[in-house]
């Protein structure tokens, strides 16, 4: 009976995952080193910017700035156009 | 006036070598016929396509960079449209960040390949 219960309290313990609240100070990168053109051109650029799937990353996990996370947004939409990345994947890392 | 322009057009690889200058060939004198003038000009080759396009997974990839007036980019897509050996093709107009990025990205090629050669 009580070889059971160890096993209850390790799953309890996992019920609850440790939610540390990693505070990264999230800055935008464009502005940073000043990139003011975003090339649809190259994907591997890109590629830090979507996510398995090759969907967009929201601004709140990239922390890119309004202004430039709308050019990321076209440059990736204008790359998936041409076919330089895909609509959907499941492995694009 | 004179804007910028940028227009990137994938060639099927169905095609001969010779057939594939030839398309390109067509557009390079749609562009510089209608007082279009071509500033830069990349050949990326066979690529393979991200996802297939009529059924073909790979394609021959071109892109000019041209000054040209409004009005020409009109004819230029509905010629990209009329040929069947386009299977796709973007015009973008380029703003000045994105020509002063181009000059600066066609310099560097040119320091590498001055390297390669030395």
């Amino acid at each position: 009976m009580n070889g059971q219960t160890p096993a209850n309290q390790s799953e309890i313990r996992f019920l609850t995952p440790p939610t540390v609240e990693i505070k990264k100070k999230r800055y935008c990168r464009f502005k940073k080193n000043k990139i003011k053109y975003i090339d649809y051109k190259d994907p591997e650029f890109l590629k830090k910017f979507l996510n398995e799937q090759g969907k967009i990353l929201p601004r709140r996990v990239t922390g890119t700035s309004l202004k430039y996370q709308k050019k990321v947004a076209t440059a990736v939409k204008r790359a998936r156009h041409l076919a330089l990345l895909p609509y959907v994947t499941d492995m694009l890392k | 006036m004179l804007n910028h322009y940028e227009t990137v057009f994938i060639v099927t690889p169905v095609l001969s070598e010779a057939q594939m200058k030839e398309a390109v060939d067509k557009f390079r004198k749609v562009i510089t016929d209608k007082g279009g003038e071509i500033v830069h000009e990349e050949n990326w080759g066979l690529k393979k396509l991200a996802y297939p396009i009529r059924k073909k997974s790979t394609g021959f990839y071109h892109l000019f960079d041209f000054k040209a007036q409004g009005d020409l980019i009109q004819v230029l897509e509905t010629e990209y449209k009329r040929d069947e050996r386009i299977i796709r093709f973007q015009t973008v107009k380029m703003d000045k960040y994105a020509v002063e990025f181009s000059e600066k990205r066609r310099t560097k090629k040119e320091e590498t390949e001055k390297i390669k050669e030395e």
